[in-house]
């Protein structure tokens, strides 16, 4: 079994329409990957993809987590087999606390009949909460309900370093977010990098990746990976802007 | 599922207890009082009279549309009578359903079975809490405008009538002037013999400045058995007072349960009514509020657990006769399996009643494709400045809100339930007791459970 999420010639769509197109893209844990691309690109499919979405139809391909496809489980096992998505917009729950979410997240995470520490854990929530600058009064507020596009993405960072993931999948995280929010969220982020844990961020912009540097680049466009590369090439994007992407595409095709 | 049916094959205990239509019920009703004064016999008779005359609702009739009434609801039923002393026992020891209240009473099949003083703190300062008969005996200046006055006006006339002329039992809250409770006092109202009606009864007279707070709670003591509940809840806000009354009916689901509620809210005053739905196989509940002074503030909230072949008949009523009062009615429904819902409201805003805000919302959730959500919404303004609204939705779980839980790692049926629950809390929140609010959590929970068994 190799410690890595190994996407391989996956094509996805969505009504009918094709999105994802013979995508190949290899993560391993200890690694931070950006997937870069213009708008309608296929990232934020690939992200839901990845989670389990029953929107998207799977045509082709293969989606290995440490060896195991993913493509065929429910989006909870997917989340409990070790995969975390940031979500682009996270969803308003209105009556269920943030407190509560993440302890009924973490219950599942433990045999039956097995209940959580709800001291360690209280304990746990609230250090992390300090540490992504989130008011402890949070905790029994409905999930992101009234918050801000800053308090939604430090919840999200809030959720996936209680869940403790092998993989985190983040989409557009840096959407919406001012420059401090943005520190803070990268600051969480890099605190959880780890040899035991793969990062794939996911982001339209460079300037994220200026606070959470990659290890590796890729280019996404209509639905591939066209190119891959180190760090520099996400500045070389932001200096040449998408509009290459396309006149090379033109060229291949 | 086969429709359950009232007879009951045990009945035979008590082979002198006549039908609920027979004019010995009545007879025996009337006994059952002692002393009782001469404008209670009249008024008593005058109900049953309207009883025998008044036909059975039916769905022809505008307020019954949609509801499925059964012919035979009446029949092969006898008031309830009382319970043995191992039952009382039994039940008085299952009825600490709130430890911090301010007192208690505990009724089954009629009969008071068990009671805890009221707090001495408050009979200092001449709060009474007490059963109907002692209110009878000891306040009859006091409750002689009120008791039994209320008409019913959302359909159930007959129903209203049978209570009058039978009710035996119930309990009687005065709060005097200027005296403020914070700990409910609490009523509890078992079914416990099969094919027996029951017949709670709620008169709280708050005076002008008081805080009051009453929670009523209805039970089964046999999951099984045939039941017929008919209960009345009247209830007077006087000017500036603060009145909250709470009831929880959770009859089991082989039960025709009939609930008229009529609030009087006097100038100033803040009137709150949180109404728990879970059991019945039948439940109409009529709940009319008349806002009498200027600057009332009234509000109704309900929630509803429906499930198998249950029908939840909700008819509300608000009306506006004095300007600059608010009203705020919140119904949140959620629908399993083949049960239906019915709500319909109306709001109505006299000439007079000028700068009223009016509110009317009707939230449905429907959580099988089987259940059936009716919703009736209406308006009648006859003043020309106000703001009211009403709205009605009805929608499933949100697939993407189910999504984002999913992917948190929770289970399907866990999210589900997880959503539900979050939906009930927006009532849940204004029950203001956290005692209390943990106990409906539990029983809308249990009520899942019990369900996804």
């Amino acid at each position: 079994m190799s410690n890595q999420l190994e996407i391989k010639h996956l094509n996805a769509s969505i009504e009918g329409k094709a999105i994802l197109n013979n995508l190949n893209l290899t993560l391993p844990q200890g690694e931070v990957h950006a997937i870069m691309g213009p708008n309608g690109t296929g990232k934020s499919t690939l992200a839901k993809v990845l989670a389990g979405h029953e929107d998207y139809e799977v045509d082709g391909g293969e989606v290995l987590m440490n060896g195991e496809n993913i493509l065929e489980m429910e989006p909870d096992e997917i989340s409990r087999a070790g995969l975390f998505l940031a979500f682009q917009y996270p969803m308003e729950i209105a009556g269920v606390s943030i407190a509560n979410f993440i302890r009924a997240a973490l219950q599942a995470r433990l045999d039956e009949g097995e209940e959580l520490n709800a001291t360690q854990y209280y304990k746990e929530l609230y250090e992390k909460m300090d540490l992504l600058k989130i008011d402890r009064k949070f905790t029994s507020r409905s999930v992101n309900e009234g918050f801000s596009g800053g308090e939604k993405k430090r919840c999200e960072i809030l959720q996936m370093s209680m869940l403790n993931p092998n993989y985190c999948i983040m989409d557009e995280t840096d959407s919406g977010l001012d420059i401090d929010a943005l520190r803070v969220v990268a600051n969480g982020v890099n605190l959880m990098r780890g040899a035991d844990r793969g990062f794939l961020v996911i982001t339209h912009y460079q300037r994220l990746l200026e606070y959470i540097v990659p290890d590796v680049v890729h280019v996404m466009f209509n639905g591939s990976i066209v190119k891959t590369g180190g760090p520099e090439l996400a500045k070389e994007l932001e200096e040449r802007g998408y509009g290459w992407l396309e006149a090379e595409a033109a060229v291949t095709a | 599922m086969a429709q359950p049916t009232l007879i009951d094959n045990d009945a035979s205990e008590s082979p002198a207890r006549p039908e609920l239509q027979h004019q010995d019920a009545f007879e025996q009703a009337i006994a059952a009082l002692p002393d009782q004064p001469d404008w209670l016999i009249e008024r008593r008779q005058k109900a049953w009279d309207a009883f025998q005359t008044l036909p059975l609702p039916s769905r022809k009739d505008e307020q019954w549309r949609f509801a499925t009434l059964n012919r035979n609801v009446l029949n092969q039923i006898v008031p309830g009578n009382g319970v043995d002393a191992e039952t009382a026992d039994r039940l008085a020891s299952r009825s600490s359903f709130i430890a911090d209240h301010a007192g208690q009473y505990v009724f089954a099949d009629n009969q008071l079975i068990d009671s805890t003083p009221l707090d001495p703190e408050l009979a200092e300062k001449g709060v009474r809490f007490v059963n109907l008969e002692t209110a009878l005996r000891d306040h009859t200046d006091l409750i002689e405008p009120i008791f039994l006055q209320a008409q019913a006006e959302l359909g159930s006339e007959k129903f209203v009538a049978l209570h009058k002329a039978l009710v035996t039992n119930g309990t009687f809250l005065f709060v005097p002037r200027g005296v403020e409770m914070s700990k409910p006092v609490v009523a509890v109202y078992w079914s416990s013999a099969a094919s027996t009606a029951v017949f709670p009864h709620t008169l709280i007279l708050a005076e002008d400045n008081t805080s009051v707070n009453l929670v009523d709670i209805f039970l089964s003591d046999n999951p099984e058995a045939a039941g017929f509940a008919c209960s009345m809840a009247n209830i007077h806000g006087g000017a500036n007072s603060r009145v909250m009354r709470k009831v929880v009916q959770d009859w089991n689901e082989n039960t025709f349960s009939f609930q008229n509620d009529l609030t009087i809210a006097e100038r100033d005053s803040v009137v709150k009514n949180v109404a728990v739905n879970i059991g019945a196989l039948k439940s109409r509940y009529e709940n009319m509020c008349r806002i009498v002074g200027p600057g009332a503030d009234v509000k109704m909230y309900s929630l509803t657990v429906g499930e198998k072949h249950q029908e939840f008949d909700q008819r509300t009523l608000q009306v506006h006769e004095a300007p600059h009062a608010t009203s705020d009615l919140l119904y949140k429904n959620s629908l399993m399996d083949e049960c239906r819902t019915i709500f319909s409201g109306l709001i109505v805003v006299d000439d007079e009643a000028q700068q009223t805000d009016a509110y009317q919302t009707n939230r449905n959730l429907l959580l099988d494709h089987t259940a059936e959500a009716n919703s009736l919404p209406g308006l009648e303004i006859k003043a020309n400045d106000v703001k009211c609204s009403h709205g009605a939705t009805t929608a499933r779980l949100e697939e993407e809100e189910l999504f984002y839980l999913m992917a948190r790692g929770i289970p399907e049926r866990t999210a589900k339930r997880l959503l539900v629950f979050g939906f009930f809390e927006e009532i849940i929140e204004k029950v203001s007791n956290q005692e209390l609010a943990e106990k409906i959590r539990d029983i809308v929970h249990h009520k899942f459970t019990r369900h996804q068994a």
